[in-house]
């Protein structure tokens, strides 16, 4: 070590005072050595940076939901319209339907026909079926007067499993752009990479359903 | 068929409006059919509007950015001058009219020029600081881009058609509700911000990936510039922050369009809860604007230093700490709201913690000029303007983090003084500073210093001149907002301030100035080696303006300030060094998704705020298209030859060397 | 509108007339002081190293490398910290010394008085006289007061400057606050917080008055205007500009009560039977 690395090092712990010596490489962390990260890693990791940010979207709404759980004016309270056995339901279906994805998002990494789009139609048919029960628990809300125009709680309690909704359906429509695109163009790696961020996508969409089922119906009910 | 909309929209009674419109209109005319038959709209087209070039997306930010200064800049015009006039009189602006300027001079210089001007900095430089290509997601940027431009033209349209909100830039239910705001104006805040919303998100995706994933070979994180590092603490600012935003709006867009009752009056609302989101939302909002400013005097003070930044690894930690406080003071907006005492208090406190990370900052530039050799260019005359402003700035701001001290000047003209030192100090002053400096870089060519320096002296003048009275009528007991008053001892201190904001009216016209006689000048003030300030950073390694593939061959960093170390090895040797070895460089095709997309979202929002059903249906499914179409190409990258790469570098290297050769002749 | 040059009528938060307002300009000045501390020697700072360390100055020293000194580091981390720490104190005492909701001292208990923001007036009702104000605030001088606040319809801020805190008003919900004039004297009461079109002229005088005179001018009220009541409160809460000051003979002391748990309906908006106040509504329709 030199003279000058010696002072560099005890002054200059950012090692700013530049020795440039050409030949030599130092050290350095692995991707930063070679330059730019891969495609498929700078791809998934921006799709993730979209997912924190749908994350804290729906902790807004979750916050509104815990804020107002309690300002029924005078109408109907969950512990009244809940109903379990329709939720376990739902949850079952999409629970399956995240498996049904991985299963979908190997086929199409072994770019195997039969698995991709076999599992995908899976995934489709369990996505629709969660989206009906939905649809149809809504339609009976509003149909008993306990529509989102009732109250601060139902407005809160629609917004939030609707946005949930909204996300599957865009989903849903996703899922089967994405099988039109492989049937168009096969297994080509940017199609690949739009398969990854759609599974991303779909388990996302999973994970914020557990929290749901929790907040919203275990907890409403056990009021 | 058409909704709400009918002729009675546009506001044939009210002849400022009227005439402005008239104005506006005419000058777009003109603009578009001056550069329709002078044949440029194919270059247009090809070169700027599908651009996905970071450089490209860059200068139109700032230039969406700079015309809706103007446009902001008017509405500050007509409020003073409203209010130097309404002492005892009506003035000539009537309530709903001047409710609507100040809501929209709000709204357009924080969501349409200062994030811009930002993102738009952003987005230019820090591929180049990094030493690669472009940002991660390139057509993404432009998409992002496009709707930021959306939301501005939908707050621009509302001057022609219909109202805008009058509620202020945030709009608080009740009176943003629709029984106590029945017109389109929160409509037209709520989607223009909505869209654009979504465009500053992606902007913001783009930049966290491209810091955190795309670097130059040997540049680890310790070794970027500091507006990287800014850069990427505001991105994740907007990536925490902006989806808040886009919720609680979302909330208020449901109790206006189907009766939900999030923040109404009856039914359970809870309009408290609005306050709080959009502050959750909002004090974050603040560091956003003022981080990449931050970043940007680094860069500016260190250049024309002569020296590294002081503290660098130190200006790291408090910039991330900066990042992380600014979501834990946000109830500091309401401490009159009746909290009780040990919030207010917590809040208070916290709110004076994140003064600590901003002082050590200003110290740390201190250290940079310290020892160092200044150079008292127009970059550096911001920086140090800067410095003593927003230091008067903060010091008020953690004044009115006391609780108690908040609970007779909250929602008064101190407090307006308050954020206006700490934007027009910080922020503009930074974006002006990176304006002048990057400015070479973008074009080719410097702006013309005389008229820059005096562009400065006339808008720090005229800032003192406007703000300082009113921080004098706040203690007065002025409150906000006022479109009259009959309180004599407030008159001759809005006067004064009226004649601050024409100070700055000078100022902005010697920049409007600057920037024609550099345009007429610009082979006297052309920048002919790419690194016309003696830079430290990698984009002075570049030609200006950088070719496409801003970088012939990566480049190979070997410690911070990465191109300061290669020209000392370059300048010892006196030559630089060998030419490398050219190779094809891929580059991502151009495509028209972002101007595409954006229109239909320009009709989507239109006809949401004027419930024409049918024309949402269309524009939603039109912009889902879009998404398809471009989702269907096959080729998304074209090849630049080997031959042209080395062409141009050829031309960069032999400018270096000859202005090696002179240096060595004349050092 | 009755212009008011009267010269005790200076809104000024530096002029305080009680002992709250005089608490709060304490803070405001110990806490510029403790701030200039640092802040003036940095501008000073500033000027003379940007001055000094100027390119063309031959006698300065030119350190191209220094870029680091832990024992300036330490420094500036701790200035601003232990600036804050002091600063925090103050913030903590002073919250909780003027926390609006806390009584204040004093031998008589305090006058009851209830506020309620409506568009664009204010309504001052006496529950335990059973009289009621519009525009216009008299109280007893060297008394505390104990405000109950809440709003009609939308957001508004109850602030007098010259006595000190200010607190929001907001509809469905109550809000409280105590004040007090030291001395007999006019001041500047206002709303602080933008409430629509009519927000200018929501300014309202206070009156402190000497415990007799004030006795007087309930004696007076109850002889003469109109009396409060549901009917009555629902014409008062139609949105109307500029309402000169008057009073109410008899005030229904459940009537606040009633407006905060909204058995009383929030105050109307605009009317929208004609096209464009749908689009563009104007408050003189």
């Amino acid at each position: 070590m030199t003279a000058l690395d010696a002072a560099a090092g005890r002054n200059d712990p950012d090692r700013l005072i530049h020795e440039q010596v050409s030949s030599h490489r130092q050290h350095t962390l692995g991707h930063a050595e070679r330059g730019l990260a891969s495609k498929r890693v700078v791809t998934a990791f921006g799709f993730w940076i979209f997912l924190v940010s749908d994350i804290i979207m729906f902790s807004a709404f979750f916050a509104t939901y815990a804020v107002l759980v309690g300002n029924t004016a005078g109408g109907p309270s969950g512990r009244e319209l809940f109903n379990l056995p329709n939720v376990a339901l739902e949850t079952a279906f999409l629970l399956v339907s995240s498996f049904t994805c991985g299963v979908a998002s190997i086929g199409a990494r072994a770019h195997s026909g039969s698995w991709f789009y076999g599992a995908m139609a899976a995934t489709f048919i369990l996505g629709a079926g969660f989206l009906s029960i939905e649809l149809r628990e809504f339609a009976s809300m509003v149909a008993r007067g306990a529509g989102p125009t009732r109250s601060a709680f139902l407005s809160a309690f629609f917004t939030l499993v609707g946005c949930h909704g909204l996300h599957i359906t865009a989903g849903l429509l996703w899922l089967l752009t994405m099988m039109a695109q492989v049937f168009a163009k096969g297994y080509r790696p940017d199609i690949l990479r739009r398969m990854l961020c759609f599974s991303l996508f779909w388990h996302a969409l999973d994970i914020i359903w557990v929290a749901i089922f929790t907040v919203v119906y275990l907890m409403g009910v056990a009021q | 068929m058409w909704g709400k909309l009918s002729w009675d929209a546009i506001p044939f009674d009210q002849p400022i409006p009227l005439v402005a419109s008239g104005v506006v209109g005419g000058v777009i005319m003109g603009v578009l059919a001056f550069v329709t038959l002078k044949g440029w709209m194919p270059y247009l087209w090809r070169e700027w509007i599908t651009s996905v070039d970071h450089k490209r997306i860059g200068v139109m930010y700032v230039l969406l950015a700079m015309v809706m200064l103007l446009r902001g800049f008017i509405d500050a015009i007509m409020m003073r001058s409203q209010q130097a006039l309404a002492f005892q009189s009506p003035g000539y602006l009537p309530p709903e009219h001047y409710d609507q300027i100040f809501s929209a001079h709000g709204t357009l210089m924080i969501f349409f020029v200062a994030m811009p001007f930002v993102i738009g900095l952003m987005n230019f430089v820090v591929p180049l600081q990094l030493g690669v290509r472009d940002v991660a997601f390139p057509t993404l940027n432009s998409v992002g881009f496009w709707l930021t431009a959306t939301g501005a033209l939908l707050v621009n349209v509302s001057l022609v058609v219909g109202e805008f909100a009058r509620t202020g830039w945030l709009p608080y239910p009740p009176l943003s509700e629709l029984i106590y705001s029945p017109g389109v104006g929160v409509d037209y805040y709520l989607w223009s911000i909505e869209i654009s919303g979504v465009g500053t998100l992606v902007a913001a995706i783009n930049l966290v990936t491209t810091v955190l994933k795309l670097h130059a070979p040997g540049m680890t994180y310790t070794r970027m510039p500091m507006f990287c590092w800014t850069t990427l603490a505001t991105s994740l600012l907007i990536v925490a922050a902006f989806p808040i935003l886009t919720a609680t709006l979302a909330m208020l867009v449901l109790d206006r369009y189907l009766g939900f009752h999030f923040f109404t009056n009856d039914g359970g609302g809870n309009q408290m809860m609005f306050v709080n989101l959009i502050w959750a939302f909002g004090h974050p909002e603040v560091y956003i604007l003022v981080l990449p400013a931050f970043g940007i005097f680094s860069e500016v003070v260190s250049t024309f230093s002569g020296k590294p930044l002081f503290g660098y690894r130190s200006m790291v930690a408090a910039t991330m700490a900066i990042c992380i406080l600014s979501y834990t003071v946000w109830l500091h907006h309401f401490f009159t709201m009746g909290a009780g005492a040990d919030v207010n208090a917590i809040f208070g406190i916290a709110s004076m913690i994140i003064a600590v990370p901003t002082g050590v900052k200003v110290f740390n530039w201190l250290f940079t000029m310290y020892g160092g050799r200044v150079v008292y260019s127009t970059p550096i005359l911001w920086s140090i303007g800067f410095m003593v402003t927003f230091v008067i700035g903060g010091m008020t701001g953690v004044l009115l983090a006391v609780p108690p001290a908040d609970f007779v000047l909250h929602e008064s003209l101190f407090q307006v003084a308050h954020f206006h030192n700490v934007i027009i100090g910080g922020v503009i002053f930074g974006v002006f500073a990176g304006y002048t400096y990057w400015f070479p870089k973008a074009f080719g060519f410097r702006l013309h210093e005389g008229l820059g320096k005096a562009a400065f002296w006339c808008w720090i003048t005229g800032f003192y001149v406007a703000f300082m009275p009113l921080y004098v009528v706040g203690l007065m007991g002025m409150t906000r907002r006022m479109q009259h008053y009959d309180v004599a001892a407030w008159h001759p201190w809005l006067l004064i301030a009226a004649g601050g904001a024409a100070i700055i009216l000078i100022g902005i016209g010697l920049q409007i100035a600057q920037l024609a006689v550099s345009i007429r000048r610009r082979e006297q003030l052309r920048d002919e080696t790419g690194d016309p300030w003696n830079g430290r950073s990698l984009e002075w390694a570049t030609p200006s303006p950088p070719p496409a593939f801003n970088f012939a061959v990566p480049p190979n960093v070997q410690a911070a300030e990465a191109y300061w170390g290669m020209k000392q090895h370059v300048l010892k040797q006196a030559r630089l060094d060998e030419e490398p070895a050219y190779a094809d460089i891929e580059m991502p095709r151009n495509s028209p998704t972002g101007f595409v997309c954006a229109f239909f979202a320009s009709f989507m929002g239109f006809a949401l705020i004027w419930h024409i059903w049918w024309m949402v249906g269309l524009a939603a499914l039109g912009a889902y298209a879009t998404f398809v179409v471009f989702a269907w190409r096959d080729t998304d990258e074209y090849s630049i030859p080997a031959e042209t790469v080395a062409r141009i570098d050829r031309a960069n290297r032999s400018a270096r060397n000859a202005a090696i050769a002179s240096h060595e002749a004349a050092p | 509108m009755a212009p008011i040059v009267l010269t005790g009528c200076q809104p000024a938060v530096l002029d305080p007339q009680g002992p709250v307002g005089l608490a709060q300009k304490m803070i405001l000045i110990d806490s510029l002081a403790i701030m200039l501390a640092i802040v003036i020697p940095t501008i000073a700072a500033t000027f003379a190293v940007a001055w000094w360390f100027r390119a063309s100055n031959e006698r300065a020293r030119y350190l191209p490398d220094w870029a680091y000194s832990g024992r300036i580091e330490l420094i500036t981390w701790s200035i601003p910290l232990l600036t804050i720490m002091l600063l925090g104190g103050v913030a903590w005492i002073g919250s909780h010394d003027l926390d609006p909701a806390k009584p204040l001292p004093s031998n008589t208990p305090p006058l009851e008085v209830q506020v309620v923001s409506l568009d664009w007036k204010w309504l001052f009702i006496y529950p335990g006289q059973r009289v009621a104000s519009v525009n216009q605030l008299v109280v007893p001088a060297g008394m505390p007061i104990h405000f109950s606040l809440t709003s009609a319809s939308v957001m508004n801020v109850f602030f007098v400057p010259q006595l000190g805190s200010m607190i929001y008003t907001m509809n469905g919900m109550r809000t409280q606050l105590y004040l007090q004039a030291d001395a007999p004297g006019t001041f500047r009461g206002l709303s602080a917080h933008f409430s629509g079109d009519g927000f200018p002229d929501m300014h309202f005088d206070v009156l402190a008055l000497p415990a007799e005179r004030f006795a007087a001018w309930i004696e007076a009220t109850h002889n003469t205007g109109p009396t409060l009541d549901s009917g009555s409160y629902a014409d008062l809460a139609m949105q109307s500009i500029n309402t000169h000051p008057f009073t109410f003979r008899a005030a229904d002391p459940e009537l606040f009560q009633q407006i905060v748990t909204q058995k009383l309906p929030p105050g109307p908006g605009p009317r929208t039977e004609r096209s464009h106040q749908s689009v563009s509504p104007r408050t003189e329709d």
